[in-house]
């Protein structure tokens, strides 16, 4: 007879609670992706778009759905920068801290940015509003310093004042 | 009496243009237009790559098309009032882009149609020579399309200048079927073309601004390559630092889909191809060809041992042929005008033209393609204008955070892979970053030893803790602490670094650190 095959994730481990907004959003990555070759790296995409971050939570019913053990998964979604695992403030602002930018001030922008926000790359200011994150070229390298804001907002030429201004219009917009 | 006519007016939609304002622009346009009666079809094109004069806006009147900029949102309404949208006069005008004489001393091939047609629009495309290129390679035999590709002399543009057309015959030549199981069984191609899309190295955005400005030149080399090699499936591995690039690309495969160029009978000729865009998740050792191909299988990106080579045992173990992004947009020029049209352009082993980004400390950044042969003078200072800062040129970086810090006195090396690696340096991706005499070279050292260490794949050990152990001599050199031993340990460093890293970012990364200690002392010597 043959044995039932041991399944890869303890099921205690992979029945976490899930929010109803983190498995939907899980449910959603994998119906749209879970049948094509390389799977996981769209899945992590469509759960971050939608979630803001990966929770940690949802490594379990990813691992499962593609056979593979939650500790690959857990490898993939740390070794990439842009997938975070904690929520982040309601604006992510990243800020290019690579050569071409460098030769236009993005040195003193970077440390004009953290001044005034109290706050290290990867960490969020204590009202919540910004996260701000380093950034290794945008491809703006011709109008530098660059700043993205969310998902696609990009800023040319930003000074120390351009980016307060930016700071302030995205703290009332939220 | 009939209506006029509408008239097209065109306003970039490259993420340069619109990080400087394009889209209020286009919107102060189009809403003006609105308000006066007047039909104007706003197109989103490319930029032409004069970041200095963007948002560029062309409009098309009877005398051909007349470019105004830079132009701000504010200025819409004294431009309709100049009635611009007949070439009226107006302190913005700059008369045809052509005849500009930054834009005149390109030789214009892989961006022939960038900033001119609209990106997404096939149309529009086969309407400036588009899908030449795929017909004539429909056809030919396999053979002779690779030929064609050897032929013209192109080599890889992705920084190691690696002839193209002998990759891709290395993949034709290759079995289809390899012996050994997939590691994933979803797998659905014997072959695979790859574009190399992730574009890391500071100083570029050649690969953004074609997928932009001509996103369907970069479907049909790699649809070329494909019917070359024998692939039906295609990847491009995009960076996921370039949201509009990624808009753009999604939308002309779409409509290429639509229009028959993609698809499961390209032309009605019977073969497929396939095409789909993958997102890098912020990892620059990505860019490095095998750990690409892992992140694609869905893996941690870290660098394989070569042998076997991606041509072998590529993609999901399948032979696999793998391009830079301006590589795979060279070919369609190279098969619809032929090898040698191509090869005619550029000097010695370096065949054809590069699109040479302008980056950093220079008053006329951007875009401009040229002929190998170049020198970095000429660009520095006649194309680029000298420092934007006003203030002399003191340090200029090529090819990327791998690449060497040239000084003055090597700026008359000619654009060339050989004249490059002669002085110790490195075309690379064809990124050029200007530094006025306010940078610190020890400063440039040490970041390049930070990045080394922040983007490591961890996969060797002189890489990955080379790197720190670098960061950390360098500021030992920089608070006097045992100098002369601190400076010979650095040396030590990047010799190990350099012959005992798996790939060249452990490898290349002592470039811009000896360079800089090699032709900037000065600024090692303590303060
Ligand atoms: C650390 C590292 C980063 C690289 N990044 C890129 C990149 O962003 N884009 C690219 O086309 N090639 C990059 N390369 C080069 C690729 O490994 C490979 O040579 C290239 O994709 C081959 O295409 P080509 O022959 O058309 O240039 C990188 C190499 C290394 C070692
Ligand atoms: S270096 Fe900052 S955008 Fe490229």
């Amino acid at each position: 007879m043959a044995a039932t095959p041991l399944p890869l994730n303890p099921p205690s481990r992979r029945s976490a609670d899930l929010a109803p907004e983190q498995a939907r959003a899980v449910a959603a990555a994998l119906d749209a992706h879970r049948d094509a070759p390389g799977a996981l790296l769209p899945i992590l995409h469509a759960v971050q778009d939608r979630l803001g971050y990966v929770p940690p939570e949802t490594l379990a019913s990813i691992a499962d759905a593609l056979n593979l053990t939650r500790a690959e998964v857990y490898g993939v979604v740390t070794f990439y920068p842009h997938f975070r695992r904690t929520p982040p403030g309601r604006r992510v602002m990243q800020l290019c801290r690579a050569e071409a930018c460098q030769a236009l001030g993005a040195r003193a922008l970077e440390a004009h940015a953290k001044r005034t926000l109290g706050i290290d790359f990867h960490q969020t200011t204590a009202d919540g509003a910004i996260t701000l994150e380093p950034v290794y070229c945008l491809g703006n390298c011709g109008c530098g310093p660059s700043l993205l804001v969310g998902r696609d907002e990009l800023h040319a030429r930003v000074t120390p004042e351009a980016f307060d201004a930016l700071v302030a219009a995205a703290r009332t917009a939220l | 009496m009939s209506a006029s006519p509408r008239i097209t007016v065109y306003v970039p939609r490259d993420a340069t243009a619109l990080a400087l304002g394009a889209d209020a622009v286009a919107q102060a346009i189009a809403e003006t237009a609105q308000r006066r009666g007047i039909e104007v079809a706003v197109v989103r094109n490319g930029s032409r790559g004069m970041f200095w004069l963007e948002p560029l806006v062309e409009v098309a009147t009877a005398q051909g098309r007349v470019a105004y900029g830079p132009v701000a949102a504010a200025d819409v309404a004294g431009l309709f009032e100049a009635d611009f949208l007949h070439g009226g006069a107006h302190a913005l005008r700059l008369g045809a882009v052509e005849e500009l004489p930054w834009f005149r001393q390109q030789q214009r091939l892989c961006f022939a149609r960038a900033g001119v047609i609209d990106p997404l629009s096939v149309e529009d495309y086969l309407a400036h020579g588009g899908y030449r290129g795929l017909r004539n390679a429909l056809a030919m035999s396999g053979t002779d399309v690779v030929q064609a590709v050897t032929d013209s002399g192109l080599r890889g543009r992705g920084g190691a200048a690696f002839p193209t057309g002998i990759k891709w015959k290395t993949v034709l030549d290759a079995p289809a079927e390899v012996d050994s199981p997939t590691p994933d069984p979803r797998s659905r191609s014997s072959k695979y073309i790859v574009c190399n899309a992730d574009e890391g190295d500071s100083g570029t955005f050649s690969d953004r601004m074609l997928m932009e400005g001509d996103p369907l030149c970069l479907i049909e080399g790699m649809t070329i390559a494909g019917v070359a090699v024998g692939a039906r499936q295609g990847y491009i591995y995009l960076r996921s630092e370039y949201p509009h690039a990624h808009r753009a690309l999604e939308a002309a495969i779409a409509n290429a889909y639509e229009a028959g160029y993609l698809g499961a009978n390209l032309l009605g000729s019977g073969k497929r191809f396939d095409l789909e865009v993958r997102l890098g998740a912020g990892a620059y050792i990505c860019g490095e060809e095998t750990s690409l191909l892992d992140s694609l299988e869905g893996k941690r990106g870290q660098v394989r041992f070569k042998p076997p080579l991606p041509a072998i045992k590529g993609l999901f173990g399948r032979p696999t042929v793998i391009n830079n992004v301006i590589s795979f947009a060279s070919v369609p020029i190279i098969l619809d005008r032929g090898a040698q049209f191509y090869r005619d352009y550029g000097i010695g082993r370096s065949r054809g033209t590069l699109p040479i980004q302008l980056a950093g400390n220079l008053k006329r950044t951007g875009l401009v393609e040229k002929a190998f042969g170049v020198t970095l003078r000429e660009l520095l200072y006649d194309v680029g204008g000298g420092s934007y800062s006003g203030r002399p040129i003191r340090a200029v970086q090529v090819g990327g955070p791998l690449g060497a810090y040239l000084p003055e006195s090597q700026f008359d090396t000619a654009l060339d892979y050989e004249a490059f690696a002669s002085v110790g340096a490195m075309l690379g991706h064809g990124g050029i970053v200007a530094f006025d005499d306010t940078v610190d070279m020890l400063d440039q050292a040490r970041y390049a030893m930070e990045f080394c260490a922040v983007e490591s794949c961890g996969k060797c050990t002189p890489c990955r803790i080379g790197s720190t152990r670098g960061v950390e001599v360098i500021d030992r050199i920089r608070a006097n602490v045992d100098r002369a031993a601190n400076l010979a340990l650095l040396d030590d460093l990047c010799q190990t670094m350099r012959h005992g890293s798996l790939c060249a970012l452990g490898g290349l990364t002592p470039d811009p650190v000896v360079s800089a200690l090699k032709h900037f002392s000065e600024d090692f010597a303590g303060r």
